[in-house]
């Protein structure tokens, strides 16, 4: 055989041998932490807590496994593909909830961490409604770093000031200062659902005035029926508030809504609290820029939105990892965290002077109203459902037909193995 | 002798090579053909055969109806611009004209560009209150504004756009290769017939193009089938699924609902819909090449 067939049969070994070869040592010191905060104050807040654990456990190597992009949608396909791969980061950010039940715990790729959290007391200071969240069977599965919550309300003080307009509690005083604000030609609700969670978000806030935190609960149990009386009133509300929404709402995403606020365009609009996290950013004051309140007919209720930290089995540095999640619900952890998140602690022990007016009144909401799990983001419903949810309410947004969607969603319930 | 070990390296470098298109191309479509029969709608596993059911679901769904009428919507109006443009800028351009190396970077410039920052840029243009629509008002064009891929009837006309932005110079480029190809006699014999301009390009040049409208129907049409991240990036599904392909249906069914047998399904339609246009070119090269 020639001298050149050698080298090129050596050169063909070699290629398929160079991706065995290049697999990292694993027994490397090292702590990777997997998650979508890429932004503004939410890699601050991450940053932060990577400062207390350098601290704590010096001569860890951490490595921040981030992916950027909507919500973290990007980000679970990324981490769906690892973990099925069986190479799981040390830990990663999941929505507490159905996220976390049914996509990870259920399927077998978590480990318990009720002992750990026995040692620490969490129990004692979370919530039980928030504990109950993220365990499944007895045992504790993740741990709650943050609370957002998803009904609020959320206004342009000047424009409201100076139309004599005071914040609606039900849908229909929401109509009343609509007319009002479109009779002086500005756009009442800014809304930007180009990403289509946006419009599902509105829509699962008005399903919870529509029906109540218990009916709202049952939906997610098979109890409340899709097709009943309280989903179609919803839906019927939903389709008047569109039509007082700014018209290219098609072409723009939440943060943009949100910023039509600030531009003085449009008056109100309906999104979770990283809302006011946007408004810091751009140097905006809760109760002087901005004002806030409850979505319409939620008093009383908070939607919560857990971001948490688990424990994946067969984590590389598994010692690491629990230490890691020590400092994620620690006291300290969660006071450097969250005033930088624009989130309340999942502990109700933090001192409240380190967070600004908003929080604070979140905080105390978060301590005195029934607390229900929102849909959109992870925490009622598997991520099944969630999915054709948001598509349902996007053909909803266009047609406007009741009946039609009332059907979707009782399939969709069905196919979700929610509802017989 | 001497072929017999020439042989032997050969089939040892090649080996290889078709190992890896063996399983990585054929072995994961059989697979997903086999993901797509099975009930696997969870993120566990489930390979229980359930035969056509995902399929008969699929074609049930409206967003999936949407998504084919969207595809063939997209896919003719898109070619046919590419094609009448590409070709009336190779026509211009075998004019030689001064500059034309300008032009002709100038009009395949796009191509180089990656269709997510195509869809980036178009989707801030064609905004419906920004871009464009706001450069119509400030010249007194006002009456010009369109709403773009915000109203659903148009919307996909907004993607088809942007496309051929990016892929018109393409065509553009093969269709002047084919031009500078045609011998000039022929085309002196048919001036010498009588025949007038128009004549001269409707019997003569555009036949004998065919061969590469033909290869860039094949090119941009399965590039239009799959079409992902292009439309992932500009409108999304756009309201109401107005600009929904199967590419961006099935990444959502897949990696965020965890359907992923019915992700397999919608794949393997898009596989197919590929293959209805490409197999009837590879059979006919193929008798071709076995004729000469």
């Amino acid at each position: 055989m020639s001298r050149r067939g050698h080298v090129a049969i050596l050169l063909a070994i070699a290629l398929l041998l160079a991706p065995t070869l290049t697999v990292q040592g694993a027994g490397a010191n090292q702590l990777e932490i997997f998650s979508w905060w890429t932004a503004g104050g939410e890699a601050d807040g991450l940053n932060a807590l990577f400062q207390i654990y350098r601290r704590k456990y010096p001569g860890v190597e951490i490595i921040n496994a981030t992916v950027a992009g909507g919500a973290g949608t990007n980000a679970k396909a990324v981490l769906k593909t690892r973990m099925q791969g069986g190479n799981p980061p040390d830990s990663f950010q999941v929505h507490g909830g159905a996220e976390l039940i049914d996509t990870w715990v259920k399927t077998g790729f978590m480990e318990p961490i009720t002992a750990i959290a026995r040692e620490e007391g969490w129990q004692r200071v979370m919530p039980r409604d928030l504990v109950q969240i993220v365990s499944y069977q007895g045992e504790m599965y993740s741990v709650p770093v943050n609370v957002h919550r998803g009904n609020v309300l959320w206004y342009n003080k000047k424009l409201f000031d100076d139309n004599g307009l005071r914040a609606p509690t039900t849908w229909e005083q929401f109509f009343q200062v609509a007319q009002t604000l479109r009779s002086k030609g500005i756009t009442p609700l800014a809304l930007g659902d180009k990403n289509k969670w946006e419009a599902a978000h509105l829509f699962e806030d008005v399903l919870l005035a529509s029906l109540g935190a218990n009916g709202y609960r049952g939906l997610w149990t098979g109890q409340t029926p899709w097709t009943g009386e309280g989903v179609r009133r919803a839906l019927e509300t939903m389709a008047r508030i569109l039509s007082f929404a700014n018209t290219d709402h098609a072409a723009l995403v939440w943060d943009q809504a949100v910023q039509l606020l600030i531009d003085g365009k449009a008056a109100m609009n309906v999104m979770g609290d990283w809302a006011a996290g946007y408004f810091t950013s751009k140097g905006w004051k809760p109760n002087v820029h901005y004002g806030f309140a409850p979505a319409p007919g939620t008093a009383g209720t908070f939607v919560v939105v857990t971001d948490t930290f688990g424990l994946p089995k067969r984590a590389p540095h598994r010692q690491n990892a629990i230490n890691w999640l020590r400092v994620a619900g620690s006291k300290e952890g969660q006071e450097a965290f969250n005033p930088l998140k624009g989130s309340i602690c999942a502990r109700t022990d933090c001192d409240m002077s380190k967070f600004d007016a908003y929080l604070q009144s979140s905080a105390r909401d978060f301590s005195r109203n029934a607390l229900v799990p929102s849909e959109v983001h992870g925490s009622a419903a598997p991520e099944t459902f969630a999915t054709e949810f948001n598509d349902i309410v996007n053909v909803f947004v266009t047609r406007r037909d009741v009946a039609a969607a009332q059907r979707a969603l009782q399939q969709a319930c069905v196919r979700a193995k929610m509802c017989r | 002798m001497s072929r017999a070990r020439d042989r032997l390296p050969a089939v040892l470098v090649l080996v290889p090579s078709v190992v890896a298109v063996g399983v990585f191309v054929y072995g994961f479509i059989g697979w997903t053909a086999y993901v797509s029969l099975s009930g696997w709608t969870t993120f566990i596993p489930d390979l229980s055969f359930v035969g056509r059911r995902n399929y008969v679901e699929l074609f049930q769904t409206f967003r999936f109806q949407a998504d084919l009428r969207n595809t063939v919507v997209f896919t003719l109006t898109f070619l046919a611009a590419c094609l009448v443009l590409g070709f009336l800028l190779a026509v211009l351009l075998d004019q030689r004209v001064r500059g034309e190396a300008l032009f002709r970077n100038v009009f395949l410039f796009p191509m180089s560009i990656s269709f997510i920052v195509t869809g980036v840029v178009w989707q801030w243009l064609l905004n419906p209150s920004t871009g464009i629509n706001l450069l119509l008002e400030h010249v007194g064009l006002g009456v010009l504004r369109s709403p773009w891929y915000t109203e659903p009837r148009i919307a996909i006309f907004s993607v088809v756009l942007a496309a051929t932005w990016q892929l018109s110079g393409f065509t553009m480029a093969m269709y002047l290769a084919g031009l500078r190809g045609i011998p000039e006699e022929l085309l002196e014999a048919a001036r010498v017939d009588g025949a007038s301009e128009w004549a001269l390009y409707r019997y003569v040049v555009v036949p004998l193009l065919a061969p590469i409208t033909l290869s860039a129907v094949i090119v941009l049409g399965h590039i239009s089938l799959k079409i992902f991240d292009l439309v992932f990036a500009m409108t999304g599904s756009g309201p109401a699924f107005s600009t929904d392909v199967p590419g961006v249906f099935m990444f959502e069914t897949t990696f965020r609902g965890n359907r992923f047998a019915e992700g397999a399904a919608i794949a393997i339609v898009m596989l197919l819909l590929v293959a209805v246009l490409i197999v009837p070119y590879l059979w006919s090269t193929t008798r071709q090449e076995a004729r000469t």
